[in-house]
């Protein structure tokens, strides 16, 4: 845990420096007429989060802060297996959504967590991988006309066209 | 009065028509579904459903666009308690304890608390909008620029003084959060401004909702899973019940937060009116002016009742405030109101002072309908309360892959754009990882919503001053906000001054 939280602090850090100076892009000086530039205000907050960061690593150094006096593991290697592969499925999910659309990558997350992670049988499994994207796509794409994304162009022309033309 | 008692007797009658109060209650419940779902807010389900109200006449279209305002106000506390994803930026003060109780399986008594406390808030500001309505629309009109910045300041001053958190990583959090509110075109010279790596996704700014999702929605859930491990796969989102006699003792528990719900609902109604402020920032504030004056302050945060009262009393006043500037003066006091006052031009009814005179029937069947709207909303809200307690208690690993779905579309909704979507898991990992060290996370989310005011607010003033900061400190109403900010700002400083000098008295 001491170690994960001068590790924050420290990325932190370089994020509000980086943040500076990508501020200082636009001027953040002042401009007659105009005010403030458009660059002080983010390029001030960013100082501010700079300062924050050195104060949470003196902080760190007299084990004021809970984490910085904790002995305990920050993440131990069953907790990174359980959250990494909810983590990286949701990413694989995201990125599916390109290749197969939200309705095609929906059930195969339901697939794998309903199934793999949860344990459930495969009846409960297959209504949730059915039901949910049906569900979603009468709500989002029917009702409220928010086109999700459907995936490679083949798809949406052959699946989706024909529905739309059914239900709008 | 007796003038003002005739006409809302008047709109009572046409607020009642048989098809009005179809609308009323049709509203209503539709309203309380879109409010419910993380990403969907009032602003979406007025938006959406404008094109359906010109099957009506205006008067019963306006009615039923307020139905649906009032219906996701009550619905916007129901993600919040439920699953800990604020479904509008309105209901991010009633995670803070709405969660928690939710998680010490009361949610039944949260969920009624906040139904209960909306309905306070809506009846109280609706009177105060029936009797007050001009006076009131003045006073907000002589809110400037610097006002705007010091209530703003005191919205984050409560975070730092009365958080209880560690400071420095509360201001940082405050901070970064209004530095990725600025992300995008500068407003001023219109500029690009923060657009990480050239990435054009970046060019229309990050979406409040991106942000909210990702820290509540995946990064909450992700937390949830790693209890879950720990406990063996047997924690569960909320172990609720609801019995007659549950919902009995929650009722009259409520009875003792009356002076939270009275004062949520005044201090909500007045910021609602407030151009550009609204009711985000009412709720936030109503929420630390609750814990200020609470005799037990630790217990906010951890699941106290007064938390979801103080804020969701607040959110729907303002609700009702924001409607004040739209019909009296025609400047829309919310995004909502603001789809509301486009219906209304619409319809061809001009905003203004002379509406109440032009068509009065139509602005108080408004009025009535408000009446109406809110009690259904209550009764509606706490007869599906049963059916949202049955959802919890579904298992974890059926619950988590819905809440997953419902954020990685929530995330995608409000822009239809990937950029968001990815955006909201990197959100999600970080605030995660970041949570587990204890940076508190809520005062970025409520910097998102509010840095697109302040830092306009900010700039003006300064023009307006010419660089000089004594503006925010000269004027009648922005003095004392901003000394009243910077008092709660310095608490925790005091607070450790204090300490040394007493403990330095007491060994001399």
């Amino acid at each position: 845990m001491r170690k994960a939280e001068l590790a924050m602090a420290s990325v932190m850090g370089i994020f509000s420096l980086y943040l500076m100076w990508k501020s200082a892009e636009l001027p953040i000086g002042w401009i007659a007429g105009e005010g403030p530039g458009g660059g002080a205000w983010p390029f001030w907050l960013a100082a501010i989060m700079f300062i924050c960061c050195i104060l949470i690593i003196v902080n760190w150094v007299r084990r004021k802060s809970p984490p910085s006096q904790s002995e305990e593991t920050f993440m131990d290697q069953g907790t990174i297996i359980a959250v990494g592969l909810v983590a990286g499925s949701l990413i694989v999910t995201v990125a599916l959504f390109y290749v197969v659309g939200v309705y095609g990558a929906l059930p195969l997350f339901m697939i794998f967590y309903v199934r793999f992670l949860g344990r459930h049988s495969w009846p409960v499994t297959a209504t949730m991988a059915t039901v949910s994207p049906v569900l979603t796509f009468f709500f989002f794409d029917i009702l409220l006309k928010i086109t999700l994304p459907k995936g490679l162009p083949i798809i949406e022309e052959t699946i989706f066209y024909p529905l739309f033309k059914i239900f709008l | 009065m007796v003038e003002i008692a005739t006409q809302l007797w008047g709109g009572f009658l046409v607020a009642f028509e048989p098809l009005n109060l179809m609308l009323i209650i049709l509203g209503c419940t539709v309203g309380l579904f879109i409010g419910a779902m993380p990403g969907l807010g009032s602003v979406n389900g007025v938006a959406i459903l404008l094109p359906l109200t010109f099957l009506v006449p205006p008067t019963g279209a306006i009615i039923f666009l307020a139905a649906i305002y009032y219906g996701a106000m009550y619905g916007g506390a129901i993600s919040s308690i439920m699953l800990g994803i604020p479904g509008a930026s309105t209901a991010v003060a009633t995670t803070f304890d709405g969660r928690p109780l939710a998680k010490q399986g009361m949610a039944d008594k949260a969920l009624t608390a906040a139904a209960v406390a909306s309905f306070v808030g809506g009846s109280i500001s609706v009177v105060l909008f029936t009797f007050f309505a001009p006076p009131l629309a003045h006073v907000a009109l002589t809110f400037g620029a610097p006002e705007e910045f010091s209530l703003m300041m005191l919205a984050f001053a409560t975070f730092v003084g009365l958080g209880g958190d560690d400071i420095p990583k509360t201001i940082f959090s405050i901070c970064i959060g209004l530095a990725l509110s600025a992300v995008g075109l500068d407003i001023i010279s219109g500029e690009p401004r923060l657009v990480f790596g050239d990435i054009p996704g970046f060019m229309h700014g990050i979406n409040f909702l991106v942000l909210a999702i990702g820290i509540y929605g995946i990064g909450e859930m992700l937390w949830t899973v790693e209890e879950n491990y720990k406990a063996g796969g047997k924690s569960m989102l909320s172990d609720a019940t609801i019995t007659v006699e549950r919902t009995i003792s929650n009722l009259r528990e409520l009875l003792g937060t009356w002076k939270t719900a009275v004062m949520g609902s005044f201090l909500g109604y007045f910021v609602g009116i407030l151009p550009a402020a609204g009711a985000t920032p009412g709720s936030l504030m109503s929420y630390g002016i609750a814990k200020q004056i609470s005799k037990d302050p630790d217990k906010f945060g951890k699941g106290a009742i007064d938390g979801v009262v103080a804020p969701e009393s607040a959110n729907n006043a303002a609700s009702t405030g924001s409607m004040l500037p739209m019909l009296t003066l025609g400047i829309p006091g919310s995004p909502t109101t603001a789809i509301l006052l486009g219906g209304m031009v619409i319809w061809g009814l001009e905003p203004g002072p002379r509406l109440f005179t032009d068509h009065s029937d139509f602005v108080w069947g408004l009025i009535a309908s408000l009446y109406a709207a809110n009690l259904f909303a209550v009764i509606i809200n706490i007869a599906f309360i049963p059916a949202f307690i049955w959802v919890l208690k579904l298992p974890f690993t059926l619950l988590a892959p819905i809440i997953f779905l419902l954020c990685l579309i929530g995330g995608y909704a409000p822009t239809q754009d990937m950029h968001d979507v990815w955006l909201m898991l990197i959100f999600g990992i970080v605030g995660y990882l970041m949570r587990k060290l204890d940076y508190p996370l809520a005062p970025a989310v409520l910097a998102i919503v509010l840095g697109p005011l302040a830092e306009p607010a900010l700039r003006q003033s300064l023009l307006i001053s010419n660089g000089e900061f004594s503006i925010f400190f000269t004027r009648p109403y922005s003095g004392p906000i901003m000394i009243s900010a910077l008092i709660l700002l310095f608490l925790p400083v005091l607070a450790i001054v204090w300490k040394r000098i007493k403990s330095s008295m007491a060994k001399a």
